[in-house]
């Protein structure tokens, strides 16, 4: 890893909305990996048009990212599922796209979910920072199961000094976000994140973590609605040694 | 209970409220998802991942070769003495049925699980036509007493606790004594078991399913582990095996492969109780089987989906293991979606049976969490298949017009990124100010957000105007 890699930071819709402490998390930890941090023109990653069928508004939406983010050597977003869309949906979106298929391809091949860039692709293998809590680490499905993400968050989770991961029971089962399903079905989506809420309670963390913003947003906007003391944050900020106000404080 | 898949979400509103369901279906783990688990332990992941890699490949070639397949199966059967009948729709299978069973002179029906009937309406069916078939299959059996559909297609009864199932009985088997015990689990085995012996000696006809249909040897599979199927078809004079065109494969070589997928996802078994090869009429010289012997094959839209992005959806082998994996089904359970298949298996297969229209709320509901396409044995891609349905429905207008207005206006800003810009940046600084203690409790036109949770307060600015700043 002689020369400086220039990273293309894709910050995410939610996070440039509600917390851009994550995006500077995320600038800070990849400059800690040796890497040229910079932040092209962005809007969204097209996720909820392509999952609602409105294929033309995700073709659309990816084109002008595909664009911006081709002069990196890599795209990374602090997200599974964001960094899913370019990498697992892009090719699909623009598969009619004859001109823009092979450019999709290529970006999606260079596309990678934060914590997993930096362990995988930068060999980082722990942070000098320092926490104090009992945590446990909520992995977003499209972490999981499209960017197949699992150790890496808790590796490196590992090597914060003063903090205790605990797992949950059901680490693989859907906290029930899931994007506009949270709003097409809210009854569906309420009874799955008590359940996700029941299991990191039985942790005994007083800290929750994850991914994906947009689950922590729907759990913990959950605990607040029924007034559970809880602290949520995205992993980057602990990695990063953030320890100012969590989520919702 | 409504039978409509429109009425998906009120249906399953009312489920979720249903504690003795809960409960029930609060049975999904232990009773399937570990035993499926420990099965792929016992059988070896790597081993377990290309036994599903050669089994993909079974399906896909049955599906690639239907026709040919379907015919040598049918002249394999006819050879033997059988009879192959085509049914292309619910209608014409239902007649066909009507019509054997009245050449037959049957009076008396008995009928093993078959998720097909199910989907055709055969039951209902037979019963206006004054031919009322008897379930043998517990679950069925339970079911059928309570007048409702399956909601588990190889547990027609799950939705149901053993109390439930009790009361049931001693509603229907009136006339035994009001006093006996029915706690165990056995006792109402037992007794199902004491009320269908009569039924199966005194039967004309059986009707059961079949989990594959082998080309070269003109064999139907059924798997059981009740051993009500091969009574079923055993002891009748006419044996009626009823089932969906998608079901053959190439030959039994092929069928055990995906038997040893099918037990293994289904229930957990390295094999069922019962695994029976039905091949014809009873052969001179044999001691026992049917007189007469049927298959009907029934399409009913399955190969109007061949060659489409919905395909891969024939692959199904009816395991089951999506549903028991799904979070959505553990919600709401089998009866909300108001169609015979539930489940993920449902939200890829109805809408292309039904109508986009009338099944859109079964590929909606779903996070495309994607566990179930990671525990189907033979790989369909689930969720693609879904979104696949959503893009139908986006594309023929039939999705809610407030979606697709929201949609519209929201990548409309998304599409032009100083607008974005200054649309996120009040956003932001809104939210922020409307925040008490330090989250947003409503928001105009976001009600179903609202209905079930906050929304945690932003920091105030966008990461794009503090970058901006800091640059």
């Amino acid at each position: 890893m002689n020369a400086r890699p220039k990273v293309g930071l894709f910050v995410t819709c939610l996070v440039d909305l509600v917390r851009p402490n994550v995006g500077f998390a995320a600038v800070n930890l990849l400059e800690q990996a040796g890497c040229n941090v910079d932040v092209p023109v962005q809007t969204c990653c097209g996720q909820p048009a392509w999952n609602s069928g409105a294929d033309k508004h995700a073709a659309d939406l990816a084109r002008p990212l595909i664009e911006a983010f081709e002069p990196f050597d890599y795209v990374v977003a602090p997200s599974g599922s964001c960094a899913g869309m370019i990498k697992r949906h892009y090719p699909e979106a623009l598969a009619n796209d004859a001109q823009w298929l092979p450019r999709a391809q290529a970006l999606a091949a260079k596309t990678h979910e934060l914590v997993s860039f930096l362990v995988n692709v930068r060999g980082m293998k722990q942070v000098e920072v320092r926490g104090a809590a009992r945590v446990c680490y909520h992995d977003s499905c499209s972490s999981l199961r499209e960017m197949r993400v699992r150790e890496e968050p808790r590796a490196l989770l590992a090597s914060v000094e003063g903090v205790e991961v605990s797992e949950l029971k059901e680490p693989e089962v859907c906290c029930g976000f899931g994007g506009l399903f949270s709003v097409k079905y809210p009854e569906i989506s309420e009874r799955m994140a008590d359940g996700k809420i029941a299991d990191v309670q039985s942790t005994g963390a007083d800290l929750m973590l994850g991914g994906d913003l947009g689950c922590l947003l729907h759990l913990k906007g959950r605990m607040q609605r029924n007034g559970i003391k809880l602290r949520v944050r995205h992993v980057a900020e602990v990695l990063a040694g953030m320890d100012d106000q969590a989520l919702g404080e | 209970m409504s039978l409509d898949p429109r009425d998906f979400r009120k249906a399953g509103q009312a489920a979720l409220h249903d504690e003795s369901l809960r409960i029930a279906l609060s049975r999904l783990k232990t009773h399937f998802a570990l035993g499926r688990a420990r099965a792929v332990e016992r059988y070896g992941q790597e081993e377990w991942k290309a036994l599903r890699e050669q089994g993909r490949a079974i399906r896909d070639y049955a599906l690639a070769n239907l026709d040919t397949l379907l015919e040598q199966f049918e002249r394999a059967v006819v050879t033997r003495g059988g009879h192959v009948h085509w049914a292309r729709d619910a209608k014409e299978a239902r007649e066909i049925v009507l019509r054997i069973l009245q050449d037959a002179g049957a009076k008396s029906v008995i009928k093993g699980k078959s998720m097909v009937s199910e989907e055709i309406g055969l039951n209902p069916f037979l019963e206006a036509s004054g031919i009322a078939p008897v379930e043998t299959d517990l679950g069925e059996y339970i079911v059928q007493l309570r007048r409702e559909p399956p909601s588990h297609i190889i547990a027609p009864a799950f939705h149901l606790n053993k109390e439930d199932v009790a009361e049931t009985f001693r509603e229907a088997h009136a006339a035994l004594d009001p006093d006996r015990p029915l706690i165990k689990r056995t006792e109402l085995v037992a007794e199902a078991r004491r009320m269908l012996r009569a039924r199966f000696e005194s039967a004309d006809a059986g009707i059961t399913g079949a989990n594959f249909l082998t080309a070269e040897e003109g064999a139907a599979v059924l798997v059981t582990n009740e051993g009500n199927g091969d009574l079923t078809r055993l002891l009748p004079k006419t044996h009626i095996v009823f089932t969906g065109v998608e079901k053959v494969v190439a030959n039994l070589e092929q069928a055990a492969v995906l038997l040893r997928l099918l037990t293994r996802s289904a229930t957990g078994q390295d094999i069922s109780s019962y695994v029976t090869v039905m091949r014809g009429p009873r052969a001179l010289g044999e001691a026992d089987g049917p007189e007469n012997f049927h298959v009907v094959l029934v399409d009913n839209g399955r190969t109007r989906l061949l060659g489409t992005e919905a395909e891969e959806v024939l692959r199904c082998i009816r395991c089951a293991a999506c549903l028991n994996h799904c979070p959505v089904y553990a919600a709401v359970g089998g009866h909300s979606y108001g169609a015979t298949y539930t489940g993920p298996i449902g939200a890829a297969l109805n809408p292309g049976l039904m109508g986009v229209d009338v099944a859109r709320h079964h590929p909606n509901a779903s996070t495309f969490c994607g566990r179930c396409a990671e525990v189907c044995p033979v790989k369909i891609p689930l969720p693609k298949i879904m979104r696949h349905w959503r893009a139908r429905e986006y594309a023929s207008g039939l999705a809610p017009k407030s979606m697709m207005a929201g949609l519209g206006i929201w990548a409309f800003f998304a599409k032009h990124p100083a607008l974005y810009r200054v649309a996120a940046a009040n956003g932001a600084r809104l939210l922020k100010l409307m925040a008490r203690n330090g989250r947003v409790h409503a928001l105009p036109l976001m009600h179903n957000w609202f209905a079930v949770r906050d929304f945690p307060a932003p920091q105030g600015k966008t990461f794009r105007e503090l970058w901006a700043a800091r640059k």
